[in-house]
């Protein structure tokens, strides 16, 4: 008789690290086959639909970036958030306060002003972002509370605050009576790279960020700092690094990327503050940093997979008639097919021989 | 009068399907696992619940169904945390975004579906009672028993050497190891035992608290229910006076609109997410309070013979 064993590899895995995702994607790609058959719905257009469609064409190309975009910007945030165990899961309400935080700056725009809003519009997403963030590193630092529990309330929160503008004050008079702003002038509307394509400047942030990010984690002291701390809290204390320096740093940052997020994308594709602005980039983008193993280069990776999936579920909706919600459910099953996988990082699998006799 | 009488009423009503969910929380959280995909859990034994009344028509079977979604999705949870020793918090949340992904494409077909009109419960004779009566004698049969167990649950944590062996895996699994308990079995009964109780809670919501099936509905309960644990200090007395605090607050939103009370409606539906953050920070600030109530080894893996 033989049987599965776990046994702990004496240092963790380099190649599985790297294959780990690939398996994930691999299963998650697998059980959608599956998910389709089983649906009544051919496979293969399935497969097409989700890591064809979104790469065929020059435009199909741009969509793709545009939806990666804020993924990555997020991401990388929470890669310094995760990095240092702090465990933001509230972007999506960093996200938010980003995109209103903006909206108000453009909305004091009128047909006179010039480009240079663009630059206060997304100066106050960043900062919008932060302070929201802030509020849990506040309540952590000086009250202990639980930043996962006190980020994730915040979302809903800050859903609540959208929805109070959008239906209250800042409602458009001429909107027919829709809960929405009025559309910013084109002055803030932020820059496109291309004609042709919706890529916006937010595609440079977005690899400046990558650049920024890697140099901030490799190469400088605080990035070092940030992640012992995150690794072995006593042996940062030893060696005199703040973990409250780390919780706050890491807040702001992941905070300022994801309010930078919500205002590109609110003066950017959308053009006005709606209800609709939080589409689960904020959750999503949980699930770039992990895939991407938390490196900024493979998030850029990651980011653009789960833009495919997003892209694939649309399409999903208007070619082959199922719900958009299929995003959803591929995104979490790629989280946990890639949890799975990570064993293989840190153990082997063996076949057993158990011996008669011995147990 | 009668307007408090039906705010006692709701708290009582709102407050069950929290207590009921951090009560299996808190029952995981003894056994030192931590669950961040109640919320998950909830949704996806909501559309369960939902489609098999829609279908059979039997409420017992819907709360069946959902207890059986909640326990499934906790035993995937527990497999991959106990025995492949993935990250607690990350495997959580993974199976909160696959529960709110998966429960919205299941539940697509039940957006517009509508089950009977729930017959009104009514214990005998008590629920004539004025005022008492319509306050506190005319729920589902669900609010009382989830009394009854948070007796038998303290029973058996405190009372019980079943109870001791649970506690004790969540203190110090080593020392369980030792004894020769089945420390991950014992880690996986009680992951699934808490999210059947999950389960049951979310297919309340969907049959009896908000007959219907919209995408999203739990709206955060089992976030709240996860905060309820840390604010009872893991006492499941506690848990259950917390639950119809929280509960309050979410009715008091009605309450003060019923009244005439001008504030935006935003504002009202904020109040329990707010008050969740205000109560945890307070109750978070005496680290060493938290520390002693705390189960020793939360959140942390255990590998035998590592």
């Amino acid at each position: 008789m033989s049987r599965l064993k776990l046994e702990a590899r004496p240092q963790p895995s380099q190649l599985w690290s790297y294959a780990s995702p690939l398996l994930a994607l691999v299963c998650t790609v697998i059980i959608g086959v599956i998910l389709f058959a089983l649906l009544g719905k051919d496979p293969l257009r399935g497969l097409q639909v989700f890591f064809w469609e979104p790469i065929k064409s020059g435009y199909a190309l741009g969509e793709l970036v545009v939806k990666a975009t804020p993924l990555l910007l997020i991401a990388l945030g929470l890669a310094v958030c995760f990095r240092s165990n702090v465990w933001n899961i509230g972007a999506e309400g960093q996200y938010i306060l980003g995109a209103i935080a903006a909206s108000g700056i453009a909305l004091l725009a009128d047909k006179t002003t010039g480009g240079w809003i663009v630059v206060p519009v997304l100066l106050a997403g960043v900062l919008g972002g932060m302070a929201w963030a802030g509020i849990t590193a506040l309540l952590r630092d000086r009250f202990n509370a639980n930043e996962i529990l006190v980020s994730l309330m915040l979302v809903y929160v800050a859903v609540q605050v959208l929805g109070y503008l959008v239906f209250g004050p800042w409602k458009d008079p001429h909107g027919y009576n829709f809960p929405q702003t009025q559309s910013f002038e084109a002055a803030t509307r932020i820059p496109r790279l291309f004609t042709g394509s919706r890529v916006s400047i937010g595609l440079i942030f977005a690899l400046v960020g990558v650049a920024g990010t890697w140099i901030f984690l490799f190469r400088t002291r605080a990035g070092f700092a940030q992640q012992v701390g995150g690794l072995a809290p006593a042996a940062a204390r030893y060696a005199g690094f703040s973990s409250r320096r780390a919780l706050w740093t890491a807040l702001l940052i992941s905070g300022g990327m994801a309010g930078l997020a919500g205002a590109l994308e609110v003066a950017g594709p959308i053009g006005q503050l709606t209800p609709y602005v939080p589409a689960g980039y904020g959750f999503a983008a949980i699930i770039v940093a992990y895939v991407g193993r938390l490196h900024p280069v493979g998030m850029v990776f990651s980011a653009i997979l789960m833009s495919m999936f997003y892209i694939g579920g649309e399409l999903a909706q208007s070619r082959m008639g199922l719900p958009k919600s299929l995003t959803g459910v591929f995104q979490g099953l790629l989280l946990f097919t890639l949890l799975a996988c990570d064993t293989l990082v840190n153990y082997r699998l063996r076949w057993m021989a158990t011996h008669g006799g011995t147990k | 009068m009668d307007s408090y009488a039906l705010l006692i009423a709701a708290t009582l009503n709102a407050g069950t399907v929290l207590a009921i969910t951090s009560l299996g929380l808190l029952i995981n959280e003894k056994a030192g696992i931590v669950n961040l995909g109640a919320e998950g859990m909830m949704l996806c034994a909501a559309i369960a619940g939902f489609a098999t009344v829609v279908h059979t028509g039997s409420d017992t079977l819907g709360f069946a169904a959902g207890l059986a979604a909640g326990a499934l999705m906790a035993a995937i949870f527990g497999g991959l945390v106990i025995w492949l020793n993935t990250n607690q918090y990350a495997t959580g949340l993974a199976l909160s975004l696959f529960g709110a992904g998966f429960s919205a494409f299941a539940g697509i077909g039940y957006v517009q579906e509508k089950i009977p009109e729930r017959p009104s419960f009514a214990v005998p004779y008590l629920s004539d009672i004025p005022l008492v009566g319509p306050a506190l004698f005319r729920q589902h049969p669900l609010v009382y028993l989830t009394v009854a167990f948070v007796f038998a649950l303290i029973w058996f944590l405190y009372r019980t050497r079943a109870g001791l062996i649970l506690r004790s895996v969540g203190e110090s699994p080593e020392s369980a190891h030792a004894l020769g308990y089945p420390v991950r079995w014992i880690r996986l009964g009680a992951v699934v035992v808490g999210g059947a109780l999950c389960g049951l809670a979310g297919a309340y919501i969907s049959i009896i608290y908000t007959p219907l099936w919209v995408e999203g509905m739990v709206s955060g309960k089992g976030w709240i229910a996860l905060a309820l644990t840390t604010f009872a200090t893991w006492r499941p007395a506690r848990v259950l006076l917390g639950a119809y605090l929280f509960g309050g607050v979410t009715m008091l939103q009605f309450h003060l609109q019923g009244v005439g009370v001008e504030v935006p409606s935003q504002f009202l539906s904020m109040l329990p997410y707010v008050a969740t953050i205000v109560v945890l920070a307070l109750i978070s600030r005496n680290p060493r309070w938290i520390r002693i109530n705390m189960p020793a080894a939360i959140g942390k893996p255990f590998y035998p013979g590592s």
